[in-house]
């Protein structure tokens, strides 16, 4: 690794492992989040990982770190992260549109309000990615992408090209991240047998606000590496939303974010999709 | 002369300017139409018209080699411009090769976009799993602002273009210029936005350009002023990672310049192939000055 600017020492190191769960952004949604951990540790997984942006949309930020720090989730910052535990002006979660930051703003300005100090501090003592095995595969774990903490990886807009540059360049065989809140992998095709490499990327989803396709459900990864193979699933994980959304009610959060919650179809922060993700929601 | 620079003292004036770094090259553009366009719009920082040959087009064997090499570069994303891109009598077939390597998105002004030629565009668009964009030059709210700017009875065929896109079931970036003034701020953004769902648009997408004060432009409005430069100026990292030149490169027929705004500048053209082209740009043009000062990326 000597000599490679990608790969530095800052990159946390935390072991093997053969099947393990990972979340997505839980936007403080600390019921789907309980759900979630309950629902992973009956899919027998050895360990649970959770990518960052904790915080953001949802109601009551503290009850889900709370969550994370009390059930040993091996935890890495997103850009929410990054901003609370630096006192930063904004969520820095990379909207170009104003319709975007407008909301961005109203989430952050609450979230910001509404975590305790300590959980800040604590925040700042997370690793920015994070390195594994899985089975002998070199897995690199990260919140964006791993060169920008709030770097989009949508489908429709990542190239092959991208990906396996990204991967060379971060020495990884399999990257793992969130940030657009939609779930997605997928593998490089092999070079020369015409079948599929075991190099690839899983956007592991969110666990803060549905997939924007008409489901109430919010979605986490398991990832398993076995018989040479790497296998993924995606989790729906059903909670009780209605009470979120009423939670969110009492706190004074956008109706348009407590109809994300109630209707599965995302009413914010849209236009930073590209335009098959887009095409694919309501609104 | 665009470029501030003194006579006679090149190697001190060198010397003077920041570069933006390449930091790895991820956004191609192709000038897939050349100089040539059906319009003459009076804000043009290229002068595009029907007549301006100083660029040839693009043809698909061209743009094929180049998608291979910006392959093997790691490159994230494709744009087309012109020009006018559908005069391009190999446009749908240059799209569908460009969707085989990653996402690709088109810059128009909609006249040439016919309600078969958007049925094409969304089966390009369906037959791959990258996005396919379609950006779409809007300048006013109505026909009086508009066709001042992009001539006499465009507003109309725009809005044609819409229509025959949303039938498609394709939503376009619709793209204005400050040129149309009220663009620039938050109020008019809304008033436009509105106008566009009035229009048609349920979803409207919108991006807002600054202008460069280049090509038509300087005769509608003024060149670059003496201060309008970045000599002297110390560019933070951050800032200098976000320019367009720091991470994209313009293919031409001529070759590969530094970016889609300084074609006309024999100076920005860095080479014949993307790779030779992948090292620091001195930022010596009036035109950085825009996009430093105003963080123009023409990037959707």
């Amino acid at each position: 690794m000597m000599g490679n600017p990608y790969v530095t020492q800052a990159d946390s190191q935390v072991g093997e492992f053969r099947r393990a769960a990972f979340f997505g952004g839980v936007y403080s949604n600390h019921l789907a989040l309980a759900a979630a951990l309950k629902l992973a540790r009956s899919l027998r997984v050895d360990a649970v990982f959770a990518l960052g942006d904790f915080g953001a949309f949802g109601p009551h930020p503290d009850r889900s770190v709370e969550i994370l720090r009390g059930n040993g989730i091996i935890s890495i910052q997103g850009n929410y992260e990054e901003a609370l535990s630096q006192a930063a002006g904004d969520c820095r979660c990379g909207y170009v549109d104003p319709r975007d930051n407008h909301y961005a703003r109203l989430s952050f300005d609450y979230t910001a309000m509404k975590t305790a100090a300590g959980h800040k501090a604590w925040m700042g003592t997370l690793p920015r990615n994070l390195r594994m095995t899985l089975g002998g595969q070199r897995v690199l774990c990260c919140h964006g992408s791993p060169r920008r903490i709030n770097e989009f990886l949508w489908a429709s807009s990542t190239s092959d090209a991208f990906l396996r540059k990204l991967l060379d360049d971060y020495q990884a065989d399999l990257l793992l991240c969130t940030h657009t809140g939609l779930h997605w992998s997928r593998f490089l095709p092999a070079e020369g047998n015409g079948g599929r490499s075991a190099r690839g990327i899983i956007n592991v989803g969110a666990l803060g606000r549905p997939a924007n396709n008409g489901r109430t459900e919010v979605w986490f990864a398991v990832v398993e590496r076995a018989s040479g193979e790497t296998k993924v699933e995606f989790v729906p994980v059903a909670y009780d939303h209605a009470k979120l959304a009423s939670e969110m009610a009492d706190e004074g959060l956008p109706p348009e974010f407590r109809a994300t919650i109630l209707t599965g179809w995302w009413t914010t922060c849209l236009e930073i999709l590209p335009a098959k993700e887009r095409a694919a929601g309501k609104f | 002369m665009p470029l501030d620079e003194t006579p006679g003292c090149a190697a001190a004036a060198a010397t003077r300017y920041p570069s933006a770094p390449m930091l790895g090259l991820e956004t191609v553009w192709f000038q897939v139409a050349g100089s040539v366009c059906n319009l003459a719009c009076a804000h043009c920082f290229i002068s595009c018209s029907p007549s301006n040959r100083t660029h040839a087009m693009l043809d698909l064997a061209a743009v094929e080699a180049h998608l291979r090499d910006a392959e093997g570069l790691g490159v994230r994303e494709y744009y087309f411009t012109g020009g006018e891109p559908f005069l391009n009598p190999e446009i749908l077939a240059i799209l569908d090769a460009a969707l085989r390597y990653g996402p690709a998105t088109v810059l128009t002004n909609g006249t040439l976009i016919t309600a078969k030629r958007a049925r094409e565009l969304r089966a390009l668009s369906d037959a791959s799993s990258y996005s396919l964009d379609i950006r779409l030059s809007l300048d006013g709210f109505d026909a009086a602002g508009n066709d001042a700017i992009r001539g006499a009875g465009t507003f109309a065929r725009i809005l044609e273009a819409i229509g025959n896109l949303s039938s498609a079931g394709l939503n376009p970036v619709i793209t204005v210029t400050e040129a149309c003034t009220e663009a620039g701020d938050s109020r008019g953004r809304g008033r436009l936005l509105e106008r566009l769902r009035a229009l048609g648009l349920e979803r409207p997408r919108l991006k807002v350009m600054p202008l460069l004060l280049l090509g038509a432009e300087t005769d509608r409005t003024r060149g670059y002023a003496a201060g309008e430069t970045l000599a002297g100026v110390a560019l933070e990292e951050a800032d200098a990672a976000a320019l367009q030149c720091a991470s994209g490169r313009m293919v031409t027929a001529e070759g590969v310049f530094v970016c889609p705004i300084l074609i006309d500048s024999p100076e920005a053209r860095m080479g014949a192939t993307l790779a030779e082209t992948l090292r620091p740009f001195p930022l010596r043009h009036r035109a950085c000055h825009t996009c430093h000062a105003q963080g123009l990326n023409c990037r959707t």
